[in-house]
């Protein structure tokens, strides 16, 4: 992995032109490249390369976890000591039901460090994993609240703004991921036949 | 968007968890999902177009590695309930802003800005916080703990 090199004008452009999706066209990068004056091999170079480098973590089928059943997502913070963070934010981030872990700044009235974000299908299930997570961890005496949430207002790829510069994309609340485990087996289980249509869509 | 009901079948669902991150560079990459599902390459579309109209999938593209581009951060506002919606559409008016959603506690709406620099993400937040006249948290991220490979999909 090539660090420290900054994605240049020209990857900001494509990035920004792919934010919201490739086109659902047999030729996507073909597409992507005449609003760029790319070739097609040239935006296939270029997305390569920035895989590569880690500017772009995954490429492929982002879906939408409410849609598809995950009732439940709650955002569990924890109010630790300065000198744990790191270590417990490790241990809990790689708990395979934890789909994110990041520490954040704590505020006046706001002593959370810890973000952990569990997706369920349904609040027991949830709870029954935070409760495992403070088993696991230690951390029954340790401050923390369980954030559901509610209404999705808003979802969609990082937006790179009226200047069309580029900004990054903070996936803190729904681009999930679970380390190591990225292709799961489906198992051939019953699916839910209304699993749409929960949440009210984004205005 | 939704509200129809979403009937997935076995191609669908590896459509769905097996295509989270590799996406093909091939000139041709429906073609080439296509032949890992044994289906033609106007099926890979016509099912991605189907399950992105019923709200199954967000978009086919990329997820950026954070502060690599531009700056980020998550902000949070104690916001009355009865203002809500009017406060939630103030802020996702901003193109800034990509994910906004409601919360189960004191501060009930949650949202991550991204911009160009620090100098507008303060902009953003500022104007926010002053046309609302609400305080407005904001936590950006110091330390990430998980790396994001996709979301796999348990069908039970």
């Amino acid at each position: 992995m090539v660090l420290n090199r900054s994605p240049d004008p020209t990857d900001l452009a494509l990035l920004d032109a792919i934010a919201a999706g490739l086109p659902l066209d047999p030729h996507p990068y073909a597409r992507v490249g005449e609003g760029l004056g790319l070739t097609e091999t040239q935006v296939r170079e270029r997305l390569g390369r920035l895989l590569a480098e880690g500017t772009i973590r995954r490429l492929g089928v982002v879906v939408r976890h409410q849609e598809l059943g995950y009732k439940a997502n709650a955002m569990v913070v924890w109010a630790l000591p300065e000198d744990r963070v790191t270590e417990l934010g490790q241990r809990i981030g790689a708990l395979p039901f934890v789909t994110l872990s990041y520490r954040r700044p704590p505020r006046p009235g706001w002593p959370y460090s810890l973000f952990t974000m569990i997706h369920g299908r349904d609040r027991d299930a949830v709870l029954a994993q935070v409760d495992r997570i403070k088993e696991h961890c230690g951390l029954q005496e340790v401050e923390s609240a369980i954030l559901f949430s509610g209404r999705r207002f808003k979802q969609r790829g990082a937006s790179y703004g009226q200047t069309r510069s580029g900004a990054a994309q903070e996936r803190g609340l729904e681009d999930l991921g679970h380390a190591g485990a990225a292709v799961a087996k489906l198992r051939g289980v019953e699916w839910p036949k209304h699993a749409g249509g929960a949440t009210p869509p984004a205005p | 968007m939704s509200g129809e009901a979403l009937c997935l079948d076995a191609i669908d669902r590896r459509l769905l968890n097996d295509f989270q991150q590799g996406f093909p560079l091939s000139a041709r990459p429906y073609a080439e999902i296509g032949a890992h599902l044994g289906i033609g390459e106007a099926e890979v579309l016509s099912r991605l177009a189907r399950l992105s109209a019923a709200g199954a999938v967000s978009r086919v593209g990329p997820v950026l590695a954070p502060k690599r581009v531009g700056v980020s951060t998550l902000a949070a506002m104690a916001v009355p309930p009865g203002r809500l919606e009017a406060v939630a559409d103030r802020v996702s008016a901003y193109p800034e802003v990509n994910h906004n959603y409601e919360r189960e506690h004191r501060l009930n709406l949650w949202f991550v800005v991204t911009a160009k620099d620090q100098a507008r993400l303060a902009e953003v937040l500022g104007e926010i916080a002053l046309t609302t006249g609400l305080e407005v948290l904001d936590l950006p991220m110091i330390e990430e703990y998980h790396i994001d490979l996709g979301f796999p999909l348990q069908w039970s």
